[in-house]
Parts: C-alpha cells; sequence; structure tokens
C-alpha cells in the first residue's frame, strides 16, 4: 500500500508542475501592465521601478515563474490586491466555511441518492425505478443556482421558515448555524444525489446479479439482509469512490451556491476576487484546488483498494 | 481492400435509427431540443417585441395578454428575451462543445495512435487541466479573458476539452488493436489516411454521445458564468444573466425568475434524454 501510493505522489508531481505553469500562464495572457494595478493610484516612475524590481518583472518569464513556484512551494502564494492579506490566510479563512457546506451537501446526497439507487435497481423495470431515473435525471437537468432562487422564494420569502441569506459558524450558534446552511446544502446536494443515484443503481444492478448475493438467498436470508449486507456492502465500494471524484462539482457547486445565499466562503472569495481582478487570489484558488483535486483522486484510488479486497490481492 | 469497418457502416446507421425511434425518452429529448433550436433560429422573424427596448409604462408587469410571460425590472418583454436568450444558449452550448471536440480529439487521436512520448505529454496535460473543477476553472479564465458571451464560450469549450482527450484517445487504442487497422497497415495505408477512414468513423458514436451530454452541460455552464455577469453583457439577452436580475427582484416579480430556469431546465433536460438514448442506442451493451 505505501508503495502503491509512493508511486502514485511520483506520477502527481509533473500534474503539479504542469497546473502551476498553467496558473502562472494565466497571468501573464493578461493584457495591461500588473504593476500599474499594484500601484494604484501611484504613478511616481521611482516607485513603479521598485515594485517592478521587487516582484522580479524585469526578469525573463521563466525566471519569474522560478520565483513564483519557489513562493508558492514556502507557502507564498501572493497578497491579495483587495485587502492586502496574503493568500494563502485568505483561503485558510474561507475554506472552513465551504467544508462545512460541502459536508452538509454530501450528506444530504448519500442521504437522498444512495437508498433511491437501492431501490431503483431492486425494482427494476416498474413504475419506482421508471420514477426514480426521471428525478435523477431531473436533478441533474436542473441549475442548482436557479433551485437556490426558487427555494428562497417559497421558503423564505413567502413562507418565512429559513433565513434567505448569511452564515453563522457552528461554533457560535449550532442551531442557527444549521438554519442558514440546510437550503444552501440542499441546493447543492441535489444534483450530487441524482450523480450518486445513478452510480448506486448501476452498480446495485451488477451485484445483485452475482452469486454471492444469489447464495446468500439460496441460504434463505431474510431479503433485508441480503440487500443491506450482502449487495448494498459490495456496490458501495465504487459509489465511495465516486463521491470522492464528485469533490470538483461540489466545489464548482459550491461557488454559485454562496453566492446565491450570500455565505462567505472559498466560492464566494473567487468570485469577488474575479471581479475585483485580484489575480493572485485567482491563481492561489485554482492551484489549491487542482492540488486538492489529485490528493482526492489518489484518496479515491486508496479507498478502492481497501474496500475492494480483491484490488490488494492483485 | 475491402476492410471490415466500411460495409459494415450503413447497415449499423439503420440499426442505430431505429433503436433511437424505440426509445421513447431519446425522441422526447430529442423534441425538446428540435423545439428551442427552431424558437431560436426563427426569432429574428417571430412577430414579438423587441427584446431590448424599455417601457417605464410597463415596468415589472405579471403574465397578462399583451406580455404572455410578464415584463423585466425595466419594462422590457419576457417572452421575447426568452426566446432571444435560448440563441445565446444553445450557441454557447454547440460552440463551446465544438471547441472542445475540434481540439481534445485530434489531441486524442495524436496521443492514442502515436503512443510514446507524444502520449505522455498529451496525457500529463490532460490530468492537470482535468484536475481543476471544471466550473472553476472557466471562471478563472473567463475572468482573465475578460467577461463577454465569446469569452465564456472559450473558457467553456477549454474546461470542456480534456474529456474529449481523454475519450479520443481511449477509443482510438482500442480501434487501433482491430484488425482491419492492421490489415490497413499492413497494405501500406499512410498514417493520416489511417486516422481519416478507419479511426475517426469508429470513434465518432462515443463522441456524439459525449458531445450530446456536454451541451447539456455547458449550457449550465454558460448560464451559470453569465449569472456571475462573467458571460453575455447587458442588455443582450441570456437566461443566466436575466436570473442574475431576477434575484433582486423575488419578491415583487417572482415570473422574472421561473421562466429563465424553466427554459435552461427543459433544454439540459433535452440533451440528456437525446444523449442517454443515443448511448443506449449506440452501445446497446450499457442498456
Amino acid at each position: 500500500m505505501i508503495e502503491f501510493l509512493f508511486r502514485r505522489i511520483v506520477i502527481a508531481i509533473p500534474t503539479i508542475l504542469l497546473i502551476s505553469i498553467f496558473v502562472f500562464g494565466m497571468q501573464k495572457i493578461l493584457p495591461g501592465d500588473p504593476v500599474l494595478a499594484m500601484a494604484g493610484e501611484e504613478r511616481d516612475p521611482a516607485t513603479l521601478a521598485f515594485l517592478r524590481e521587487k516582484y522580479h518583472l524585469n526578469d525573463p518569464v521563466p525566471q519569474q515563474y522560478l520565483y513564483w513556484i519557489e513562493g508558492a512551494v514556502h507557502g507564498d502564494l501572493g497578497i491579495s490586491l483587495r485587502t492586502r492579506e496574503p493568500v494563502l490566510t485568505l483561503i485558510g479563512q474561507k475554506l472552513p466555511v465551504t467544508i462545512q457546506l460541502a459536508a452538509m451537501a454530501l450528506i444530504v446526497a448519500f442521504f437522498i441518492g444512495v437508498p433511491a439507487g437501492v431501490l431503483s435497481a431492486y425494482r427494476k423495470g416498474t413504475w419506482i425505478d421508471w420514477l426514480s431515473n426521471v428525478v435523477a435525471l431531473s436533478g441533474l437537468s436542473i441549475p442548482n443556482f436557479w433551485l437556490g432562487i426558487m427555494l428562497i422564494l417559497l421558503v423564505s420569502v413567502r413562507l418565512g421558515w429559513l433565513p434567505a441569506s448569511g452564515y453563522v459558524s457552528p461554533w457560535v450558534d449550532p442551531v442557527k448555524s444549521l438554519e442558514t446552511m440546510l437550503m444552501p446544502a440542499l441546493v447543492l446536494g441535489s444534483g450530487l444525489a441524482a450523480a450518486l443515484m445513478r452510480h448506486t443503481r448501476s452498480a446495485m444492478l451488477g451485484v445483485l446479479k452475482s452469486d454471492y448475493v444469489r447464495t446468500a438467498r439460496a441460504k434463505g436470508l431474510s431479503e433485508r439482509t441480503v440487500l443491506v449486507k450482502h449487495a448494498l456492502r459490495n456496490a458501495l465500494v465504487p459509489v465511495v469512490t465516486v463521491t470522492t471524484l464528485i469533490f470538483g462539482d461540489l466545489l464548482g457547486g459550491a461557488v454559485l451556491t454562496e453566492q446565491i445565499f450570500t455565505i462567505p466562503g472559498f466560492g464566494k472569495l473567487v468570485v469577488d476576487a474575479v471581479f475585483t481582478r485580484d489575480y493572485a487570489v485567482v491563481q492561489g484558488i485554482v492551484l489549491c484546488t487542482g492540488i486538492a483535486f489529485i490528493a482526492m483522486n489518489l484518496l479515491a484510488d486508496a479507498l478502492y483498494r481497501i474496500l475492494n479486497p480483491r484490488m490488494r490481492m492483485s | 481492400m475491402s476492410v471490415a469497418a466500411e460495409p459494415v457502416l450503413p447497415q449499423r446507421r439503420s440499426r442505430v435509427l431505429g433503436r433511437i425511434a424505440a426509445n421513447p425518452a431519446a425522441l422526447v429529448g430529442g423534441g425538446m431540443v428540435a423545439f428551442f433550436v427552431v424558437i431560436a433560429i426563427l426569432a429574428p422573424i417571430l412577430p414579438i417585441a423587441d427584446p431590448i427596448k424599455t417601457s417605464w409604462t410597463a415596468v415589472r408587469k405579471a403574465p397578462s395578454a399583451v406580455h404572455w410571460l410578464g415584463t423585466d425590472e425595466i419594462g422590457r418583454d419576457l417572452l421575447s428575451r426568452m426566446i432571444w436568450g435560448a440563441q445565446a444558449s444553445l450557441l454557447a452550448g454547440v460552440v463551446s462543445v465544438a471547441i472542445a471536440v475540434l481540439l481534445g480529439v485530434p489531441l486524442g487521436v495524436a496521443a492514442g495512435s502515436l503512443r510514446g512520448w507524444t502520449d505522455a505529454a498529451i496525457s500529463r496535460l490532460t490530468e492537470a487541466l482535468l484536475a481543476a473543477p471544471f466550473l472553476i476553472l472557466a471562471i478563472a479564465l473567463a475572468a482573465f479573458l475578460g467577461p463577454s458571451l465569446s469569452n465564456a464560450m472559450i473558457a467553456i469549450g477549454l474546461s470542456a476539452m480534456p474529456v474529449f482527450i481523454r475519450l479520443a484517445r481511449a477509443q482510438t487504442m482500442t480501434v487501433m488493436t482491430e484488425d482491419y487497422v492492421e490489415s490497413a497497415r499492413a497494405i501500406g495505408v499512410g498514417p493520416l489516411a489511417l486516422v481519416w477512414r478507419y479511426i475517426l468513423p469508429n470513434i465518432f458514436p462515443p463522441i456524439l454521445v459525449q458531445s450530446t451530454l456536454t451541451i447539456a452541460t455547458a449550457i449550465i455552464a454558460e448560464a451559470s458564468l453569465s449569472f456571475l455577469g462573467l458571460g453575455q453583457q447587458p442588455p443582450a439577452p441570456s437566461w443566466g444573466s436575466m436570473l442574475n436580475v431576477a434575484k433582486n427582484f423575488l419578491d415583487q416579480a417572482p415570473w422574472m425568475a421561473l421562466w429563465p430556469g424553466i427554459a435552461i431546465f427543459l433544454v439540459v433536460l433535452g440533451f440528456n434524454l437525446l444523449g442517454d438514448g443515443l448511448r443506449d442506442a449506440l452501445d446497446p451493451r450499457d442498456g
């Protein structure tokens, strides 16, 4: 297992380097002089020359990249033009909010998607299967930001049950925190629930045809035991790995969800950075999500090996 | 010179069409897509109001006989804006997928047929691009390129490209091991002719399925970017930007938020149903 992980990490290094070149390159395609943006109202030639020297902008581009990547390796992703705070600090401040949202959305997705997928596979070809498929396909086709707007209209504006926006940390007031995050988690989780339902259904269909399920039934075990203990446990192996892989969709979806519900998380940070042309923050975010995504891929592979004994044997 | 792939194709095509015709979901999906395509094309000649003409006497009017879908915050007719918005959405879906296919498929075919260092380089590039979440990459690119519909299409196209590289590479590698490719090479068919006559026709079906499904994703992505203000710029209509404005008037004019969302949902559902149907028809093993 350790050898496997080591090999995968070695393979990931060139990919991370490519991402970093890509992220660095994004800044270079920008029109205009970055120093003018940094200096703000200041147009004194001496200041501009100082800034150019300080940020190595007079050096050749490959050398500039080396300076940049050296900083990045040491946790220096630059300074936000807007707040003057280090980019990594900003990301560190906003990430916990998004992690809370993503975790709640995953719980929603798991509790809707997995049972629906199991039921749909178990009742294949019946109206339950048909209905689950229609609902799942609809879930995949609804833009989640629209679902958010509609929920705000119904639940907050019309019924007044839940707050339409805002964020309260669970450490400050757990109940209020749950209230503010419930709708965003539902919105973000619904699309993922649809994807999970389809994966669970397809995995369950494969497992239900297998010999060990037939044997379990022949032993006279109850359908419930066969379904939950024998079939679902095995069908969940690919589902768990898929869950780690939908991390990217989760982050992308969080951008819009946070925008609609005004949640001060990672996604809102990206959008605010984009509109204030705070490119260091945009770069930092793309780099961090890229690395996190690679880590999640690694985790998916490792989980697959841990959960699936046949993979460990080979 | 008789190679297996070509004579089989016409027969296979009719079988595939038969399977699509027998699949109600695919037919419904195809019908929904066709409806939106027709109204988008006919937008200039339909007897509808000017989509950008404002009217201060008709601000935020509810749906009525005069304005079937109501009006927006500056009195523009929503039916007209919805129909013109269909153009932006469909165009964004098709153009961005065309960008992804035209860049991704040649790279994937090159990687899958040449192998060696070409494959290694293209594969690493694909992994790097796949590592950035689709929407975050599209947002970052749109931000750096500047907000406009064409830049949004480029951003979405580039973000969707790695999926096509991967698919074309895998399919090419499978086709390369087929006997008819071996025989074609044995009789001296050159690499370009091999790609054009044997590889591309055989990898086309999965690319078509993926394209249909990616158009659905691209339409949502365009709406998302326009919703954030990074796509179609006002006053030109787009469903995403209409939703962006509508969210500020939820209490006074909820219909403003209703129609664009329903339209995005229906057109995306149409492409998803069509894509699923095409996949079942082209690859019955998955059905």
